[in-house]
């Protein structure tokens, strides 16, 4: 008896599966994998709420070609060797429409052959360079970057203003950072500046003294330091213990850290003087329309699921990947990739964070990193980042807010 | 307080960089041995494949970090912690007998697999707890340096030498003079001598486990005293914590001190003069040197 | 040929005709993918039982014979462009040449000597890669893999098809080492060593055999690594996920009989699959940490000990 109805039922079940696509819209899926334990898993869960409460407002609004947008994301470990299984499980089993990339170059580079095979469309996630040798002309990378160039340019150019003649580079043995620094040695090489000092060191390292020494028996001008959080913090004390001497002009460069809420309250006023990339400030320079907005929302939302509170770094930029996918679908009309691509590549977007137009390999045509300089910072305040004049943007012109305080021991004592 | 170096050419300046490494090995050697004297009495003289003692060090850091919220002094805090890491010692060297000492499986493979998945419990527990940033404490010795001679000191690494020193000369003194330290002694070379003389080698086995235990806790103080950690970081100090014990040579205890000593000042001219890149090879590769050439170590017996 | 035997070549060729009957049928290439990692991990958990299982000498270094094999197959590739047939090889060579030198400096050495050694090798050979630029150093290399090959419909599916190649092998070198000389030496070492070499065992050749063939297995399974991930850093090609799960999945399974490294790696690994969108990789790890000792301590022989229990009373009830 009991088998028979569960037999009705089943067939039940089956007719209305095969009637209800008829009926209802299927959802348009968005797959994306991004961190959410390991190192970047900080920054991921923040990229990933950006993305979270783009799905929310756009569905509020009756959703994409009147169909509901459902986000699928997986958790990429911080481990590059899941991406592939990942982005495959989102494309071959979960059958997604559109794809959006982990956060960072590292998981992203291993998925760029499926997407490349397969040609697809990738709204890329804070990349860097990742797109140089491969040239699919179907990724787009949201980051205010194209190159080492301009992410730290604007911080030898105001040094060089200085009279600066020395440089000394102190960079993590990683990808991002490596890259980084192979640029600043560019730059400095266009400058003419002279390399005093120049150490590599492992991630997770925790004893910066000898090496803050070593700098400041060298006596550059210019300290150049691309480092991650954890060490980001480590360098900063120990620069605090030790000093670096009062020949440095400027300090700083491509710290990661130093653009996420939890870090900053932490360091306080050890960051004060430090002039370091980021890719949002709360200054009157940046204030788009519609980011104060998503920023006190996020904000609220933030404390609910224990992420950064500040959100400043990712994601604006994570929301700004669903506006202008947003914009794509709904001005052609279409979920075809190639429709898609093209349409990003010939228009000028509009986001939150400003209005974004591509280049060939999908990064910004106009690049416009803003360079900050800490001042006035007081220790253990988070709030007092949401005020303009913490984050003082010295560098690009077209984003300037303030004069950058040199040299580096006068800057501190601001 | 702090004087640039003056314009002399490099060489000198080079000299200048040696000699400010070699004092600051010193002063990490110390601590090293610190860390590592623990060790040297599980696996050293107990013969008990202890490959948890690294990730017991950063229980030993975190509980120091909990405590330090509260305002406890990290030292202080340590110094509380030593009881019941001495007791969880003791339970923990009950369980590894009870399972394996009694089936004549001490050393098999089981037994390390036991310890490896106890260290991949508390790392992993740390990391569902704290996260994987790194925690760092306050105190007032933590943040500035003094200058002795021409060579700024960060003044934690002073207090965790000096605490080292004497907290490793303190072990070393109890196991040699009192009656339960060398009844801790002999329990590595002649279990049957012990029974005679109507001492429980289970029960004195059992005594020294906590005590290795225990060291973990104030050696884990003076690790975040000197740097902030996170929960991968005890991995760099199975290779530091074991290096110390092989090059002494399992069960000499004067020996840990000058093992650690030797890899302080090693790690730190490679540091300074080869680069930070290769620092952290320095540990495990004077480990399988020792390995291969001298496996009982300098002072091994 | 024994019966046993005969059973053992069928089984393993019906796998073969499987697997290639899947890549045939199958058109979703997520299996693909999944499959290959895997049963990755049956080659890498088969090869750390000829030491580990048979011999009793704990590997916690796992991941330092994978990236070698993979660092081998990139050198193959950027110096010689060569297939990945050859790209295998030379892991393999690689590899067993590192296992063979471990062998060999480590040859007096037991116990948890040998276990903190592999560790110590793990680290200085990243080491060693990391300040190696011609392989990209610590900043990773990023390998264009050849577009697809026609022979089997995609490339995803030759890499699984080499995969199940390897864990085929593997498997068979493993049982032909246990029920041959040098597997009855290896149990005689594990046993008691110096009982072993006082009754003539060769126990420092046979040491270093294994060590070399655990090697090498291990080496080849990481070179597909560099095509499959097409872009390969040192932080995860040394990743200690290799060895630590190398070291549970035997244990879970057993590691007396070939089988139990295989069947340790199939749950295992497929769980990992299952779950790795659904719980996080604490907790996953949390999980291997607490399956090691509750198998060490509750069922040291492992599920293949379990079942062998099982049967045994079960024909032992059948039977008045």
């Amino acid at each position: 008896m009991k088998s028979i109805l569960r037999a009705i039922l089943l067939a039940g079940l089956a007719v209305l599966g095969t009637l209800a696509p008829a009926q209802a819209q299927q959802p348009i899926k968005i797959g994306m994998a991004v961190s959410q334990t390991g190192t970047l898993g900080g920054g991921g869960r923040a990229a990933l709420l950006g993305v979270k409460m783009w799905v929310e407002d756009v569905n509020a609004k009756g959703g994409l070609l009147g169909r509901k947008v459902e986000l699928i994301a997986y958790d990429d470990q911080s481990q590059p060797s899941t991406t592939p299984t990942l982005y495959t499980k989102l494309l071959d089993v979960d059958k997604v429409d559109l794809l959006i990339g982990p956060y960072a170059s590292v998981p992203t580079a291993p998925i760029m052959p499926i997407i490349k095979q397969r040609d697809l469309l990738l709204m890329s996630n804070f990349t860097f360079e990742l797109n140089r040798d491969l040239k699919h002309d179907k990724v787009f990378n949201n980051a205010p970057w194209t190159n080492a160039e301009n992410l730290t340019g604007g911080m030898f150019d105001i040094a060089v203003k200085a009279g600066a003649k020395k440089v000394a580079f102190l960079a993590a043995d990683q990808e991002f950072t490596q890259n980084v620094t192979a640029g600043a040695k560019r730059i400095a090489k266009r400058l003419n500046l002279e390399t005093v000092y120049e150490q590599i060191y492992p991630p997770g390292n925790v004893d910066f003294s000898a090496m803050i020494r070593a700098i400041r028996a060298a006596k550059p001008d210019i300290v150049f330091v691309a480092s991650y959080p954890n060490e980001s913090a480590v360098i900063l004390r120990g620069v605090n213990e030790i000093g670096v001497g009062d020949s440095v002009k400027v300090f700083g460069g491509a710290m990661i850290g130093l653009q996420f809420g939890p870090v900053m309250e932490n360091l306080g006023s050890l960051m004060n003087g430090v002039i370091n990339f980021t890719s949002y400030v709360p200054e009157k320079t940046m204030d788009y329309p519609g980011v104060r907005d998503f920023l006190a929302r996020y904000t609220k939302r933030a404390d609910e699921e224990k992420v950064d509170p500040l959100g400043y770094y990712l994601p604006p930029f994570s929301y700004a990947i669903g506006q202008m996918l947003e914009q794509a679908v709904t001005a052609t009309k279409s979920l075809d990739h190639k429709v898609l691509a093209a349409h990003l590549h010939k228009n000028e977007m509009k986001t939150i964070v400003g209005s974004i137009a591509f280049d060939a390999l999908g990064e910004r045509a106009k690049p416009s990193v803003p360079m900050v300089q800490f001042q006035n910072v007081a220790d253990k305040n988070m709030e007092q980042f949401r005020q303009p004049g913490k984050m003082v943007i010295v560098a690009p012109p077209e984003l300037k807010s303030g004069e950058a305080v040199v040299p580096f021991e006068k800057a501190r004592k601001k | 307080m702090i004087q640039a170096g003056t314009d002399t050419g490099g060489d000198a300046l080079s000299f200048e960089l040696l000699l400010d490494a070699i004092v600051l090995g010193m002063l990490v050697g110390c601590f090293y041995a610190a860390v590592s004297i623990g060790l040297s009495i599980s696996f050293g003289l107990l013969d008990v494949p202890q490959v948890a003692h690294p990730a017991m060090l950063l229980l030993g850091s975190y509980g120091t970090y909990l405590l330090g919220r509260w305002g406890l002094d990290p030292l202080l805090a340590g110094v509380i912690l030593m009881p019941i890491f001495f007791l969880f010692g003791m339970a923990l060297y009950r369980g590894f007998h009870e399972i394996f000492e009694k089936r004549g499986e001490a050393t098999g493979i089981g037994s390390l697999a036991f310890f490896f998945g106890v260290a991949l419990i508390i790392e992993v527990g740390l990391i569902m707890v704290f996260g994987v940033d790194q925690r760092a404490v306050e105190a007032p010795y933590i943040g500035s340096s003094i200058t002795v001679g021409d060579i700024p000191l960060p003044i934690r690494m002073v207090v965790a030498f000096v605490v080292a020193l004497l907290f490793t000369g303190g072990l070393i003194l109890y196991l040699a003079k009192t009656f339960t330290g060398r009844a801790i002694r002999a329990v590595a070379q002649d279990e049957g001598a012990l029974k005679l003389m109507g001492v429980d080698p289970v029960k004195i086995k059992q005594w020294a486990f906590g005590i290795a235990t225990a060291t973990t806790a104030l050696a884990g103080a003076l690790l975040i005293v000197i740097t902030p950690v996170d929960p991968n970081y005890y991995r760099l100090y199975i290779g530091r914590t074991f290096c110390v014990v092989v090059l002494a040579g399992p069960g000499s205890m004067g020996g840990t001190l000058i093992a650690g000593l030797i890899l302080g000042i090693s790690e730190s001219i490679v540091l300074t003069m080869f680069g930070a890149s290769w620092a952290q090879a320095v540990s495990f590769g004077l480990l399988l040197v020792v390995l291969g050439l001298r496996p009982q170590g300098l002072f091994g017996r | 040929m024994t019966r046993a035997g005969a059973k053992f070549w069928v089984g393993a060729a019906a796998v073969m005709l499987l697997a290639l009957a899947a890549t045939a049928i199958l058109k979703n290439e997520y299996w693909f993918y999944a499959g290959f990692v895997v049963l990755q991990f049956v080659v890498l958990a088969t090869a750390w039982n000829i030491l580990g299982g048979y011999a009793g000498y704990v590997n916690f270094g796992t991941s330092a014979f994978v990236g070698a094999g993979t660092y081998a197959a990139i050198v193959a590739i950027k110096a010689l462009a060569a297939p990945l047939g050859v790209q295998i090889l030379l892991a393999a060579g690689i590899a067993g040449l590192l296992g063979f030198a471990t062998g060999l400096l480590t040859l007096r050495l037991r116990g948890i000597f040998f276990s903190i050694a592999t560790v110590a090798v793990a680290i200085v050979l990243e080491t060693f890669i990391v300040n190696w630029r011609f392989v990209g150093g610590s900043t990773g290399i990023q390998i264009l893999r050849p577009v697809d090959t026609g022979l089997f419909g995609s490339y995803t599916k030759m890499l699984f098809l080499v995969m199940v190649g390897l864990s085929v092998a593997a498997a068979a070198i493993a049982r032909t080492l246990e029920i041959s000389w040098i597997g009855r030496g290896l149990r005689a070492v594990r046993d008691n060593e110096e009982a072993a070499e006082s009754c003539g065992v060769p126990t420092l050749r046979l040491k270093l055999i294994a060590c070399t063939i655990s090697g090498a297995l291990m080496g080849a399974a990481g070179a597909p690594m560099a095509v499959y991930q097409s872009y390969i850093e040192p932080a995860s090609a040394f990743s200690l996920n290799y060895s630590i799960l190398a070291l549970a999945m035997p244990i879970v399974g057993g590691t007396a009989h070939w089988s139990g490294p295989v069947l340790g790696a199939l749950l295992f690994g497929t769980l990992q699959q299952v779950v790795s969108a659904t719980i996080s990789s604490e907790l996953n790890r949390l999980v291997i940490g607490v399956m090691l000792i509750v198998f060490v301590v509750g069922a040291p022989a492992g599920i293949v000990g379990l079942w062998r229990k099982w049967a045994a009373k079960r024909a032992g009830a059948g039977s008045p």
